[in-house]
């Protein structure tokens, strides 16, 4: 078995390379407070596609980015300028501010990755290209009807067992694409305390869709989604500063996320590919982020469960709106943050029609290269 | 109950005998199955005589064993891949492994032999946790845990009644796919342990399956029966059918139901294209049946496995009789099965599956 390691940029430039799929077609979004200089590891299986870089905190500082990447790059002043009032639904100093890439996204996909992820190797010790397994998931339906034992079936060398009824065998269009992490796992702040030194070295060859009606905790470290599909669902919530809450950006657009894919009819896998997380932040400032999510989460993931979108709900956005009314109705008891969120809620999704129309075109300018 | 506490004599391992010489099978599991006591049920259809090697500790239950328990004109045939669940009748133990008599050793990705039964007790004896998804699979596995955004109330998990095993080789395909597909095997071991959420409905397949008896037992039977059922797995369908109804009453029951591994390798037998020609009536039927499923509810008054069986028997022939009379045959096995199990079983499930 290969040893727990990332690759280097020699061995992920010897990786024999197809034609990059979707290559004008999806935008890499990264949020950052530093420079880039993990993208040089990613070099070849990035290279070709444009990356949209969300800066956050001091908007006076430079961010530095390998030559050679074409990107697009808006730290706070410009999501002012670019939102004005609306702008108070893009978290500040929490790396949640990233959905405003996916919003200012021209693109039919969004990749989204962290600065701290570098590139896996499989078993055989060859360099893992997350981003083409993740295009493979989001190219290929899901089939989140019936549960298949040999996972997708859409696999190379798998197909659907005996049982699994003809006429689920289409599946449905693939939303999300959860992708997962080797060394430093996703753990909330007490496991990390816990287990301070675990690592996930389990490289499971693995990608399934999660059935409908089960959620699921998201990671926005190695995510990719159809925007076009499930965009207006990917806000991110409020975090980080002025915010009682942090490390829950990802889980809160998942819920969301799931429960609209189910009530629409769209598809959610899990799995491959993996990235090789390499920084583990520190479980102490984690937990004064998280401790309130671990107490709210008990009240938060029954409401998801229960939710209900009624049939006039036909488009993501009114689903999405939908969905706020409810966590104003339900949440608010629970404590006043989720009625700033409701609001913000709807903020997300006036500032993504308004970005979005047919026509429209975004005042970009952003530091483009 | 734990790991440790599990003594051999905890667990039989039941094999249902479609061919009569289990030499060569019984000789490749012997480094695994030797430790366990064996009921070995014949295929009632077979004409030979068993050949079983020496060294195991077994008992052989035949035709006249079968109709003598449950009577000769018993509406459940135990015949062919059937016959396996006369051997989960007359167990006394507490788990139960079984495995078609087809299926040798697999081996892992680092070329080590699999103990399936050492995997499924693994998995039958850590909890499941079947009410929200974790992304790293099953947490109680060495190496993994619950990830973040996982609730808290919701980690210590429901016991783990059904381990569904997986097969490499010839995958349990049906047979349209695997005769579209000659020459595809499965070789791909997946390392992975997951718990199927509730309310998720699969296709159990029974080439490589474990339970605990008491919970599971009268829920898992030979009630769907086609009309020209054969002795290949293709020709079958009877443990999709009572692996279906096991996930929804152990849904309804708070049991938790795992799948993956363990594999075992399962050899090339029979041409799928000789079983197509026969009028493939099993999977017609699956498109009457997953809805059924999907929909059925079990009363609150149902708190025991075989009460289930009963209701859902109950709403088998209400909702899916009319639809084909195989339906109706069904729903008088399950009830057939239900008594069998309080009269020829050794002790009925506790309320709430605990």
């Amino acid at each position: 078995m290969a040893p727990l390691e990332s690759a280097t940029a020699a061995e992920t430039a010897a990786v024999p390379k197809g034609a990059p799929q979707l290559k004008d077609e999806l935008d890499i979004v990264i949020p950052t407070i530093r420079n880039l200089d993990f993208l040089e590891m990613w070099r070849p299986f990035f290279e070709p596609y444009h990356l949209i870089i969300v800066q956050d905190g001091d908007p006076s500082k430079t961010i530095k980015v390998p030559d050679g990447f074409d990107y697009e790059l808006y730290n706070r002043n410009d999501i002012n300028r670019i939102l004005g009032p609306k702008a108070s639904c893009i978290s500040f100093k929490d790396s949640a501010c990233r959905c405003f890439g996916y919003m200012v996204s021209k693109k039919k996909y969004i990749f989204t990755i962290d600065d701290d992820c570098f590139v896996a190797k499989d078993p055989s010790g060859k360099p893992h290209n997350a981003l083409e397994q993740h295009i493979k998931n989001l190219l290929s339906p899901s089939t989140p009807f019936f549960f298949n034992t040999l996972y997708d079936p859409f696999r190379e060398g798998a197909d659907f067992v005996r049982g699994y009824p003809f006429s689920l065998r289409e599946g449905v269009p693939t939303a999300v694409s959860h992708g997962l992490w080797l060394n430093i796992p996703d753990y909330d702040a007490p496991t990390q305390l816990v287990k301070p030194l675990e690592k996930n070295t389990r490289f499971v060859d693995m990608v399934l869709t999660i059935p409908k009606g089960t959620l699921f905790p998201m990671c926005g470290m190695n995510l990719a989604f159809d925007r076009e599909l499930i965009g207006p669902a990917m806000y991110f919530g409020l975090m980080g500063d002025g915010q009682p809450i942090g490390r829950y950006d990802d889980m809160w657009a998942g819920w969301c996320t799931k429960v609209i894919c189910d009530h629409l009819g769209l598809g959610v896998k899990t799995g491959l590919p993996y990235i090789f997380h390499s920084k583990a932040s520190n479980p102490f400032v984690n937990l004064k982020k998280e401790y309130k999510g671990i107490f709210w989460q008990e009240e938060i993931i029954p409401f998801f469960q229960a939710v209900s979108l009624p049939k006039e709900c036909t488009s993501v956005q009114k689903c999405y709106i939908e969905l706020s009314k409810l966590v104003k109705e339900k949440l608010s008891k629970v404590d006043p943050y989720f009625d700033n969120l409701a609001d913000a809620m709807v903020t997300w999704i006036e500032a993504w029609d308004e970005l979005n129309q047919p026509g429209a075109s975004a005042e970009a300018d952003g530091k483009a290269k | 109950m734990n790991q440790d506490d599990i003594k051999d004599s905890d667990i039989d391992i039941v094999i249902g005998a479609l061919q009569p010489d289990l030499t060569s099978f019984l000789n490749e599991w012997r480094p695994v199955f030797s430790r366990f006591h064996l009921i070995i049920v014949k295929d009632p259809d077979l004409k030979e005589q068993l050949n079983i090697p020496e060294g195991f500790d077994h008992h052989v239950y035949t035709k006249p064993d079968i109709e003598k328990a449950v009577g000769a004109s018993s509406t459940i045939l135990f015949s062919g891949y059937s016959c396996r669940y006369f051997g989960y009748l007359v167990s006394k133990k507490k788990y139960i492994i079984s495995i078609d008599d087809d299926c040798l050793p697999a081996r892992d990705n680092e070329g080590n032999l699999v103990d399936p039964v050492a995997q499924h007790i693994t998995n039958l004896t850590t909890p499941a946790t079947p009410f929200f998804f974790n992304t790293l699979y099953d947490p109680f596995r060495v190496g993994a845990d619950f990830v973040r955004g996982y609730p808290f109330s919701l980690r210590s998990g429901v016991t783990c009644a059904l381990s569904c095993g997986l097969w490499l080789n010839l995958a349990d395909y049906d047979a349209p796919t695997q005769a579209l597909k000659p020459q595809q095997r499965n070789s791909q071991y997946v390392d992975l342990i997951m718990t199927v959420p509730a309310r998720a409905l699969l296709p159990v397949s029974g080439i490589n399956i474990a339970f605990e008896r008491e919970m599971v037992g009268p829920a898992l039977f030979p009630a769907l029966r086609l009309a020209r059922e054969g002795k290949l797995r293709w020709e079958t369908i009877e443990d999709i059918w009572s692996g279906m109804c096991a996930k929804v009453i152990c849904d309804h029951l708070g049991l938790g139901v795992k799948t993956g591994l363990p594999y075992v390798w399962r050899s090339d037998k029979g041409d799928p294209i000789e079983s197509l020609k026969k009028e493939w009536q099993g999977v017609k039927l699956m498109e009457e049946v997953v809805p059924f499923f999907q929909s059925v509810r079990l009363p609150r008054t149902a708190t025991t496995t075989e009460d289930c069986v009963a209701e859902m028997a109950k709403s088998v022939r209400e909702r899916l009789g009319s639809v084909d009379p195989v339906f109706n045959h069904a729903a008088d096995a399950m009830l057939q099965w239900v008594k069998l199990w309080k009269s020829v079983g050794s002790g009925s499930s506790t309320p709430g599956g605990a």
